[in-house]
C-alpha cells in the first residue's frame, strides 16, 4: 500500500517536472495554447497506432503520436503564412478538425479495438502503477516512471544544451536570427519537445489536463520572479508541490487524481496571485490606497504652503474650508488631515492647520517636481 | 430532421456570435469557456439534485462566464499573457469540474454518460424542446447583439476610439462575453465541449475570406455554420457509427479550405492568378522600357 502511494506520486512528480520544463519556455513565448492543440490533435495519431500495436504504452505509439502533434504545428503555421487567418484562429481551427478525426475513427471501430476513450483525455494516474517494468525477472517499478523519466531527462537535456538559444530566441528573436541562432530550428525542437511530452504525459493525466501542468507551474513562478533560471527551477519545485497536494487531496476525498492535481495547480495560482510581494494583488491595492493617501496629503500642504505667510491664510487653512477649496468631502477631508498628522506633515490647533517643517519640503519638492 | 434542425439553428448562432471572437483575435475564448463550464454542471447538480437540462445550462454558464472573468482579470493586473491565462483557467477549471464528477459517481447518484455527453455532445438526443431553448436563448443573444451592434463593432475594431469617445469598454467587453457564453453553452449539449470552440471559429474564418463587411460576414457566418449543422447531420446519419459533433466540425472545415482556396480577392487561388498577371505585366512593361531604349 505503501508503495502504492509513493509510485503514484513519483510519477506525479516526475510527469509534472517533465511538463514544466518546456513550458515555462510556452509560457514566455506566448504559445502556452499550442500545447492544449497538440495534447488534442495528438488523437489521430495515438488511435491510428494502437490499431497497429495495441498498446497504450508502446514507443511507437508515442512516436506516432509527437509526430502528429509537430504535424499540427506545421498545419498551424502553414495557415497563418497564408495571412489569411490570424494564429489564434489557426489554433482554433486546426485541433477540432484533428481531434474530430481520431473521434470519428474510434467510434467507427470501437468494437474491434479496446481504445478507452476516457483514460485517452482524462487519464487515470491510479492505474498507472500497475503497469510494471520487468528486467529479467525483477520488479523494477511502473513503466510511467521511466517512460516520464527518460522524456525529463530528454528535456532536461535540451534546455541545458540550447539553454542560450532559447533564451535569445524567446526573449528576442530577431537578435537571435541575426546572430544566426536559427530561432526557427529552436522553435521546431521546443514543439518536437511539447509534443513528446503531451503524449507522454496523456497516458497519466489526461490530454486536458496536460495544459495544467504545462502552463499552470510556470505561470505561477513568473509571478514570483524575472529570472529565466530562477522560474524554471520555481516551476519544477511548484509542479511537484501541486503534483504531490493533489495526490493528498484525490486520496483524501477519494476523486479522480489528475482533477486533484489540476485543482491544486488552480489553487496555488491564486494563492500566488493573491499574495506575492510587489506584484500580487493584495500588494497592488496596498500600494494603491497608499499612493491615494500620498496623492492626497501632497494637495494638502501644497495648499496650505500657497496660502502660508499671506493675508487670507487664517481662513485658507480652516479644516472646513478643505471640502471648499478642494472638493473634498469633509469625511474625507477629516481623514487626509490625520494622515497628514500622523505624518508630521501638518500640524494642528482647533481648526487651523500650519505646515510643519517637513510638510514645507515636501510640498517644495512636490512643486519642484 | 430535428436534430438536423436543431444543429443549423446552432450553427447559425454561434456562426453570428463568433465573428466577433474571430475579428477580436479571441477565437481559443470558446475553448476556454466550454472546458471551464464542467465545474458549473456538477455544483449545479450538487446543489439542486436534478438533472433538468435548463438548470445545468444555467450552471454551466456562470462557471464559463466566472472563468472568461477570471481570464480577463489575469490578463489587467498581471504579466501573464492571454494565452497563459486561458490555458491556466481552461484546464484547471476543467479538473476541478473532473473532481466534482468524482465526488458525484462516488455517491452514485448520477449516470456514468453525463461525462462523455459533457465532451463530445450526444447530437443524436436534440428534442424538440431543446431545439426551442436554443431557437429562444439563440435569438435573444442575437437581438442584444443587434441593439448594441454599433457600440460593439466599434469595441471589436477601434477598441481606443471607442473608450475615447465614453463608451464602458468594460462593460461591452463583459456584455459580448457573456453573448459567447450564452452560445457556447447552448451547444454544449450537441457537440460537446472540445468541439465548440470550432462551430465558433470556423464559419467566421470562412465568413472573412469572402467580404471585407461585418454585416456581410455575419451573415454569411451563420449561413456556413448553419449549412455545416445539417451537412454533418445528413452525413452522420447516412453511415452507421459516425459521431454528429465531430461531423459537423469536419463540415464546417471543409468549408473554411473551400474558402480559402477559393474565395474571390482573398483566396490562395485568386492571389497566385493576380501574382501571374502582375508578373506578366511587368515583364511586358519591362520589354517595352528595353525597346525604348534601344531607340
Amino acid at each position: 500500500m505503501i508503495q502504492e502511494h509513493l509510485d503514484i506520486q513519483l510519477i506525479a512528480i516526475v510527469t509534472a517536472v517533465a511538463c514544466a520544463l518546456p513550458g515555462v519556455f510556452l509560457v514566455l513565448r506566448r504559445m502556452t495554447l499550442m500545447s492544449d492543440a497538440i495534447s488534442h490533435a495528438i488523437l489521430p495519431g495515438i488511435v491510428l497506432a494502437f490499431f497497429l500495436t495495441e498498446s497504450l504504452s508502446s514507443p511507437l505509439l508515442i512516436l506516432a503520436a509527437a509526430g502528429t502533434g509537430v504535424l499540427t504545428v506545421v498545419f498551424v503555421e502553414l495557415l497563418q503564412r497564408t495571412k489569411l487567418v490570424k494564429e489564434d484562429a489557426a489554433i482554433g481551427l486546426t485541433f477540432p478538425a484533428l481531434f474530430s478525426i481520431g473521434v470519428i475513427l474510434i467510434s467507427r471501430f470501437a468494437g474491434n479495438v479496446h481504445l478507452d476513450m476516457d483514460a485517452v483525455l482524462l487519464g487515470e494516474l491510479a492505474y498507472a502503477p500497475l503497469n510494471r517494468l520487468d528486467i529479467f525477472g525483477y520488479d523494477v517499478g511502473p513503466v510511467s516512471v521511466y517512460v516520464m523519466g527518460t522524456i525529463l531527462l530528454l528535456n532536461l537535456t535540451f534546455i541545458l544544451l540550447f539553454y542560450k538559444e532559447l533564451k535569445l530566441a524567446t526573449f528576442d528573436a530577431s537578435l537571435a536570427a541575426t546572430l544566426g541562432f536559427a530561432p526557427t530550428l529552436i522553435h521546431y525542437g521546443l514543439m518536437t519537445l511539447v509534443s513528446v511530452t503531451t503524449v507522454g504525459a496523456f497516458d497519466a493525466v489526461g490530454s486536458i489536463l496536460v495544459v495544467a501542468l504545462i502552463a499552470g507551474p510556470p505561470a505561477t513562478a513568473y509571478l514570483i520572479t524575472n529570472r529565466l533560471s530562477l522560474m524554471l527551477t520555481l516551476s519544477a519545485i511548484i509542479g511537484s508541490v501541486n503534483a504531490v497536494a493533489g495526490y493528498w487531496l484525490a486520496y483524501l476525498f477519494d476523486v479522480s487524481i489528475a482533477g486533484a492535481i489540476a485543482t491544486m495547480t488552480l489553487l496555488v495560482f491564486g494563492l500566488v496571485f493573491l499574495f506575492v510581494p510587489n506584484r500580487g494583488l493584495i500588494a497592488i491595492a496596498r500600494r494603491r490606497t497608499r499612493q491615494k493617501w500620498e496623492f492626497a496629503q501632497t494637495m494638502l500642504v501644497i495648499h496650505l504652503f500657497n496660502h502660508e505667510g499671506l493675508p487670507e491664510a487664517e481662513a485658507e487653512s480652516e479644516v472646513a474650508h478643505l471640502h471648499e477649496h478642494l472638493r473634498w468631502d469633509p469625511a474625507f477631508a477629516a481623514q487626509v488631515v490625520k494622515y497628514a498628522l500622523n505624518n508630521r506633515c501638518v500640524s494642528q490647533e482647533e481648526t487651523q492647520l500650519t505646515l510643519t517643517e517637513r510638510g514645507r519640503t515636501v510640498a517644495q519638492q512636490a512643486l519642484v517636481q | 430532421m430535428i436534430v438536423a434542425i436543431g444543429a443549423a439553428l446552432l450553427g447559425a448562432v454561434s456562426g453570428t456570435l463568433g465573428t466577433y471572437a474571430v475579428l477580436r483575435r479571441q477565437s481559443l475564448l470558446g475553448d476556454a469557456i466550454s472546458h471551464a463550464a464542467l465545474p458549473g454542471i456538477a455544483i449545479a447538480f450538487l446543489l439542486t439534485g436534478s438533472k433538468t437540462p435548463l438548470i445545468l445550462v444555467l450552471g454551466a454558464a456562470v462557471a464559463g462566464w466566472l472563468g472568461t472573468l477570471f481570464i480577463l482579470s489575469i490578463v489587467r493586473l498581471t504579466r501573464i499573457k492571454y494565452d497563459s491565462a486561458l490555458g491556466i483557467i481552461l484546464s484547471t477549471f476543467f479538473g476541478f469540474g473532473l473532481v466534482l464528477h468524482t465526488l458525484i459517481q462516488r455517491t452514485g447518484n448520477a449516470n456514468q454518460a453525463g461525462l462523455d455527453t459533457f465532451l463530445f455532445g450526444q447530437a443524436a438526443t436534440i428534442l424538440e424542446s431543446d431545439v426551442l431553448t436554443i431557437g429562444i436563448l439563440g435569438g435573444i443573444a442575437i437581438v442584444i447583439m443587434l441593439v448594441f451592434w454599433k457600440e460593439l463593432k466599434l469595441l471589436v475594431f477601434d477598441e481606443g476610439f471607442a473608450a475615447s469617445l465614453g463608451l464602458p469598454i468594460r462593460a461591452l467587453d463583459i456584455l459580448l462575453t457573456s453573448l459567447l457564453v450564452i452560445a457556447i453553452v447552448l451547444g454544449l449539449q450537441a457537440v460537446g465541449a472540445v468541439l465548440m470552440s470550432a462551430m465558433l471559429v470556423a464559419p467566421a474564418v470562412a465568413a472573412r475570406q469572402w467580404t471585407d463587411k461585418l454585416s456581410v460576414m455575419m451573415l454569411l457566418a451563420a449561413g456556413f455554420g448553419a449549412l455545416a449543422g445539417v451537412g454533418g447531420t445528413i452525413i452522420s446519419s447516412s453511415a452507421s457509427r459516425i459521431p454528429t459533433g465531430p461531423t459537423i466540425v469536419l463540415c464546417a472545415t471543409v468549408v473554411v479550405g473551400f474558402s480559402i482556396v477559393l474565395a474571390p480577392n482573398r483566396g490562395l487561388l485568386w492571389n497566385r492568378l493576380r501574382y501571374q498577371r502582375n508578373k506578366r505585366n511587368l515583364k511586358m512593361l519591362g520589354g517595352q522600357l528595353f525597346q525604348s531604349e534601344e531607340q
